[in-house]
């Protein structure tokens, strides 16, 4: 069973009838992804893409069983639709969308405090790639075709970025379980920890590779899980080596504003947890390729 | 988005929090009138950037007359004023705020900031104003007091008067300091702020609590909004080129390197500088075009690294996933037609159709270095800066 989602995982898309949400979910019905339908308020009772269109999550659950959803929506609207998500009993659900105000992040995340343990969503996101495994299902807006199918676990918060590993690691024929793209902002559905915790009671991962960057706490959270619990080894690459401090990259989430978060600060950390760092972008394949050869 | 001093302090004061009488002034004709109006015997005329440390660059003048204050703001206005915050350019005055002076008892700190470990705001109080909190919390860290707001029930008055009393603040200041940080607080929450700073908070002798030196920041995705808040934006005291990036779509910092850079992705485009540094170079840019990469956007991309002198080199390095090679290696070829390169260029592209992207550029009139991976393209980079 590969983590988070399965080959059959029924998915449905809010804000199916967009430019975008129109465009991936094409892509990932090509890639052979159970897309089973999708929400547009107003819209409920047409077909889009040959599937039912809804006008509400919960009507979408209760026809097709979905269990997982992705979000192609404004940045605006954003937040009613993951808490929507939530509460219509949707387990997964990836965020896109780049831009949603961090205040609005809060309160989503507060209000998924009201469902129990077994109920409550995982939120992967925003700003973010999506979930692909390999051969299996894409929940996510990266290009399927660069991951080969295999046993290593990718987080990233860059999109670009992870594809890169994905593709360094194909040169070398090394293929993913499953990658999950956490994303750029500074509040995010789920952290590394959340993520890397799931890759360690995986059967389908070996190891995994952790893609950070300047900016936040989560890698060093992610690194201390990682020395106190984990089994399985741990590859980390962070960027932003040469970002100036106190200006944001490009990703909300990507600024030094206290100790331990810039790329030295973080390496050092890293490494003092066991982590292996690959020592430059260039070099995540060939580090994860060495990692293997010892397991 | 930063804001200027005056306008923070005009926007707590409509949360209740006090702060001395003053105005802001563009000429120092108005200069005269305007600390005639505020009254006083006693003024500070503070130079606006979008800096702290203003005090020691000499942006702050204390004047005891009327005509002291005019001409201090001749002195002030159309400078440049190069803080430890601004970089070596400095940023220009063009607004100067004109206030009462105030009589300083005590100096306090008041800091609210996000709290990206337990997904709250954090309140950071301590007696030590005046200083920075970074120095705060290296020399006098045992005088800080911090307290976490709940973003869904906002500031509750206990945690408020916690603070006050941890501060040692008189009894009888109790209320009006609460109100103080409750106002801050909300001012926070209610306008999507990613910071507040009163530094420092001043008790005066006359027993007010004053916002003697405000800071504000916003989170710029919540700007849709925040109509009133993205007004008060000051162009003039943000980097040309960001601002010309910003307005296009595009993710910019400036640098002091050489090495300009056009790449998608934020993470690929911190990797890609990374890759420069440790092949012995230095970026000129950060540049993040959009993990799409379209050709209108490549085609700003090269224009706005064409307006910066520095740049000796370019590097584009794009990695395609469903927006192919080949339709991002057209838009390169689109964008060299309309803007001439003088300097060398290298370009990696990597990921779908990386082949038919190659061959569609070799195929061109481009004079450009052709890149396989990362470092191959940061090596080609900097030899390229080197001949």
């Amino acid at each position: 069973m590969a983590v988070i989602i399965e080959k059959n995982t029924k998915i449905i898309i809010q804000g199916f009838t967009g430019k975008m949400g129109t465009f991936h979910a094409d892509e990932m019905i090509k890639y052979g992804s159970n897309v089973v339908g999708g929400v547009t308020p107003g819209k409920g009772g047409q077909k889009h893409l040959d599937r039912p269109v809804f006008n509400t999550v919960k009507d979408a659950v209760k026809h097709t069983g979905a269990t997982a959803s992705i979000l192609f929506v404004p940045p605006a609207f954003a937040a009613d639709s993951a808490m929507e998500a939530a509460d219509a009993g949707i387990k997964t659900c990836v965020a896109i969308v780049d831009g949603i105000p961090s205040h609005d992040m809060i309160r989503i995340k507060r209000y998924m405090r009201r469902y129990s343990k077994e109920d409550k969503m995982t939120l992967v996101g925003p700003n973010c790639a999506g979930i692909i495994s390999p051969g299996k299902s894409m929940l996510g807006i990266m290009p399927g075709h660069i991951y080969k199918e295999g046993r290593v676990g990718i987080i990233s918060r860059s999109g670009t970025l992870g594809y890169e590993a994905a593709q360094q690691m194909k040169n070398l024929n090394i293929g993913v379980s499953t990658s999950v793209g956490i994303g750029g902002d500074p509040i995010n559905g789920s952290s590394f920890r959340d993520i890397i915790e799931k890759f360690e009671t995986d059967d389908e991962t070996d190891a995994i590779l952790m893609i950070g960057e300047i900016g936040g706490p989560q890698e060093v959270a992610a690194a201390e899980f990682v020395k106190a619990n984990m089994k399985k080894p741990v590859i980390g690459y962070i960027a932003g080596l040469t970002a100036p401090k106190g200006r944001v990259m490009g990703h909300a989430g990507a600024i030094v504003s206290a100790y331990g978060e810039s790329a030295i600060e973080k390496v050092e950390i890293l490494r003092e947890c066991g982590v292996v760092i690959s020592k430059n972008p260039s070099v995540m394949g060939d580090t994860v390729k060495s990692v293997l050869e010892k397991i | 988005m930063d804001i200027h001093e005056y306008q923070a302090k005009q926007i707590l004061a409509s949360f209740g929090v006090s702060i001395p009488r003053g105005g802001i002034v563009y000429s120092p004709e108005t200069a005269e009138n305007k600390a005639r109006e505020i009254g006083g015997l006693k003024w500070v005329v503070k130079a606006q950037i979008h800096s702290g440390a203003r005090g020691k660059a000499g942006g702050i003048i204390v004047c005891n007359s009327p005509l002291e204050v005019a001409q201090a703001t001749d002195k002030l206005l159309g400078k440049k004023l190069v803080t430890n915050q601004t970089g070596p350019g400095g940023k220009i005055v063009n607004r100067i705020y004109i206030e009462e002076a105030t009589d300083i008892d005590k100096e306090l700190y008041l800091g609210l900031v996000f709290d990206r470990s337990s997904e709250s705001i954090m309140v950071v109080a301590s007696t030590e104003g005046g200083m920075s909190v970074e120095e705060i919390s290296k020399e006098k860290p045992e005088t800080i007091i911090r307290s976490k707001i709940e973003v869904a029930v906002g500031i509750q008055s206990f945690q408020a008067r916690e603070l006050a009393f941890g501060l040692g603040i008189d009894p009888e200041l109790i209320t009006r300091t609460s109100d103080t940080i409750i106002g801050c607080a909300k001012a926070f929450s209610e306008l999507d702020a990613t910071m507040v700073e009163v530094n420092p908070l001043v008790i005066s002798k006359q027993k007010q609590i004053l916002a003697l030196d405000c800071k504000m920041s916003f989170d710029n995705n919540a700007m849709f909004r925040r109509n009133k808040v993205s007004e008060l934006r000051d162009k003039t005291q943000e980097d040309d080129k960001e601002v010309y990036a910003s307005d296009r779509g595009l993710n910019y910092v400036s640098l002091d390197g050489n090495i300009g850079n056009i790449i998608n992705g934020a993470g690929l485009a911190m990797a890609s500088m990374d890759m420069i540094k440790l092949a012995g170079g230095e970026p000129a840019n950060f540049l993040d075009v959009g993990g799409g990469a379209t050709p209108e956007k490549i085609v700003k991309a090269f224009k706005l690294i064409t307006m910066d002198e520095k740049v000796r080199v370019i590097l584009v390095n794009i990695f395609a996933g469903i927006n192919r090679c080949d339709w991002v290696a057209e838009g390169i070829v689109q964008a060299l037609e309309k803007i001439e390169i003088k300097v060398p260029l290298v370009i990696r592209l990597a990921g779908t159709n990386v082949e038919k992207g190659n061959k569609i550029l070799r195929d061109s009139k481009i004079k450009y270095i052709e890149a396989n991976t990362l470092e191959d393209a940061a090596n080609k980079a900097v030899k390229a800066l080197n001949k």
